[in-house]
């Protein structure tokens, strides 16, 4: 399987403080990681380092090269990413911006070639959005707005998706709406790193998670293995345990 | 908003341009230019059509600059005014009159709006909420209207402080094809390189981080729109003078047709700039004041309320645009 993202040894600082320290990956094709850990714990600086979006040290790969060293247009062909406070500045409609996925091939939102077009629509489709297409940014409600953002992404057909908490603010069906997207995306070859403060959809679905707490990596591994009453306490500084259900997992905290 | 929509009706606003004045002329001189009297044959052709065509132009610059600076700062409120590259481009201009080498003042008023144009980007580029881009482009305008004074009290030529003072105040009276010449080629210039950021801009409604992850070139973006603003104001006020707000008021109008999208707002802005300039321009010859109303006094006493307006509703809306 090939690496689609590979970290070693990455640390960012902001402003003279390092908000994160020696934290190391790999994602292959097939792959989905979750970082976790609470506010201010490094999950979204360690995102923006692996698409090269702020300085950092330590080795960073997107498909085998430094997406410091990538042109941007390069680096949108191999990663889409996710912010976490995604923002539509204009109102402009639900399509057109799904449409700016398709910036990297050349695309204006208003004259879609017909795979470009396709691309657009396949993935307003798979986010729920088909009814919604027409609808102004600031006539649809925040779940749709998020789902909108991620329609973005996938529009942007790149193997690999950078995701900053994707599933915040949606209700229950919707995140789980959002996960079984990202497993078809891991599944048809590409692979998704994502930060989330939801535990148990984060072991539900990834095939490994990062732990982090002050931009230190507590644990590293597939959930079971890696989120202990221990580590979850370190991490959050309240006693908790993961349990599996079926399926599904509880995080329980005290 | 289609382009035969568009070339009738800037036809139509030429031809009233020309026709409409302190002497009414009828359609004749239109119908047959070449068969009216010598004098009639002067007032439109060498009076009245460079006057209005002037005016688009300006317009057209004002509104086009208004919407690409709108579009990179993210700010429903910015334009050439209200920013101080306006105010500088003046300064550059009044700069050239005052010390006698007024053949140079359109490259001052282009050079000192790019001034002005890249310290308010540098300064905005993550200016939080319209207000403080507005406050940041109050500053610079202040400034240039500080240095505007100044250069008046030390010009050399006393004599020429009325001119000058008259020029800030915004007209495009007595403008001949050579200004229209002037500010056409600086219009298509500039717009040749703001059109060329289309696309970036389309990129920056996700915001700056989101929009070079989808691949958008954004130091290229801001340089096209900070150079192609720069030699548009540079050109509408080395000819015009001072005249605001027509590059807020001409995106914020062409909004309801053309949607929010900041590329498609792009033409249609220039196009709304031109005709509300022409219609303002008419409207102040056919004021019954005693010395004619200067166009840029009129912008200004139109295009204040029409800010606080778009201001107020947009702290209604918590400051999103």
């Amino acid at each position: 399987m090939s690496t689609l993202l590979m970290l070693e040894h990455v640390s960012v600082s902001l402003g003279g403080r390092p908000v994160v320290q020696e934290a190391s990956l790999t994602l292959a094709a097939g792959e989905i990681v979750a970082l976790l850990g609470p506010n201010g714990a490094g999950k979204t600086s360690l995102m923006r380092a692996a698409m090269g979006l702020i300085a950092s040290t330590g080795a960073v790969q997107l498909s085998g090269a430094d997406p410091r060293a990538l042109s941007v247009r390069e680096r949108a062909l191999r990663a889409a990413y996710l912010p976490q406070r995604p923002q539509s500045i204009w109102p402009i409609s639900v399509e057109s911006l799904v449409a700016l996925g398709r910036y990297a091939y050349g695309a204006a939102p208003d004259r879609l070639a017909p795979r470009d077009q396709a691309a657009v629509d396949a993935a307003i489709e798979s986010c729920g959005l088909s009814a919604l297409r027409k609808r102004s940014m600031d006539e649809v409600s925040g779940g749709e707005k998020a789902r909108a953002h991620l329609a973005r992404t996938l529009a942007q057909q790149a193997p690999l998706l950078v995701l900053d908490e994707p599933t915040a603010g949606l209700d229950p069906a919707q995140a789980l709406a959002v996960a079984d997207i990202l497993r078809a995306h891991a599944q048809s070859g590409g692979a998704v790193l994502l930060s989330t403060h939801d535990v148990a959809l984060a072991a539900r679905i990834a095939s490994s998670v990062l732990l982090m707490r002050t931009g230190q990596v507590i644990a590293q591994g597939p959930a079971g293995m890696a989120l202990t009453p221990d580590a979850l306490q370190q991490a959050y500084g309240r006693k908790a345990r993961l349990e599996r259900i079926g399926d599904a997992y509880a995080a329980l905290f005290e | 908003m289609s382009a035969t929509f568009r070339a009738c009706v800037l036809l139509l606003a030429l031809s009233a341009a020309a026709l409409i004045g302190a002497l009414w002329l009828g359609p004749a001189p239109l119908a047959n230019p070449f068969a009216a009297d010598a004098a009639t044959q002067t007032i439109v052709w060498e009076i009245r059509l460079p006057r209005a065509l002037a005016a688009w132009l300006v317009g057209a610059a004002l509104g086009l600059s208004g919407a690409a600076l709108q579009g990179l700062l993210r700010n429903p409120l910015a334009d050439s005014g209200v920013l101080g590259l306006s105010g500088f481009a003046a300064l550059g201009a009044v700069l050239a009159f005052a010390f006698g080498a007024a053949s140079l003042a359109p490259l001052a008023a282009i050079t000192f709006a790019l001034v002005a144009a890249i310290a308010v980007t540098a300064l905005g580029w993550r200016a939080r909420g319209p207000a403080s881009l507005v406050l940041i482009g109050v500053g610079l305008s202040s400034f240039a209207s500080g240095l505007i004074a100044l250069a008046l009290n030390l010009a050399p030529n006393p004599g020429a402080l009325a001119d000058l003072i008259n020029w800030t105040l915004g007209s495009v009276e007595g403008r001949s094809m050579q200004h229209v010449v002037l500010v056409g080629a600086l219009l298509l210039g500039g717009g040749g390189l703001i059109l060329a950021a289309a696309r970036g801009l389309q990129a920056l409604t996700l915001g700056e981080e989101a929009a070079a992850a989808i691949g958008a070139n954004l130091p290229r973006t801001r340089a096209l729109v900070v150079l192609g603003a720069a030699a548009c104001t540079g050109g509408a006020t080395a000819v015009a003078g001072v005249i605001g707000f027509v590059g807020i008021a001409a995106p914020h109008l062409v909004r309801a047709l053309a949607g929010h999208d900041p590329a498609r707002l792009l033409a249609p802005s220039a196009f709304a700039g031109g005709a509300l300039l022409v219609i303002a321009d008419i409207s102040v010859r056919l004021l019954p004041t005693d010395a004619e109303l200067k166009l840029g006094v009129a912008a200004a006493l139109i295009g204040g309320p029409v800010f606080a307006l778009i201001a107020a509703r947009l702290a209604s809306r918590g400051g999103d645009a």
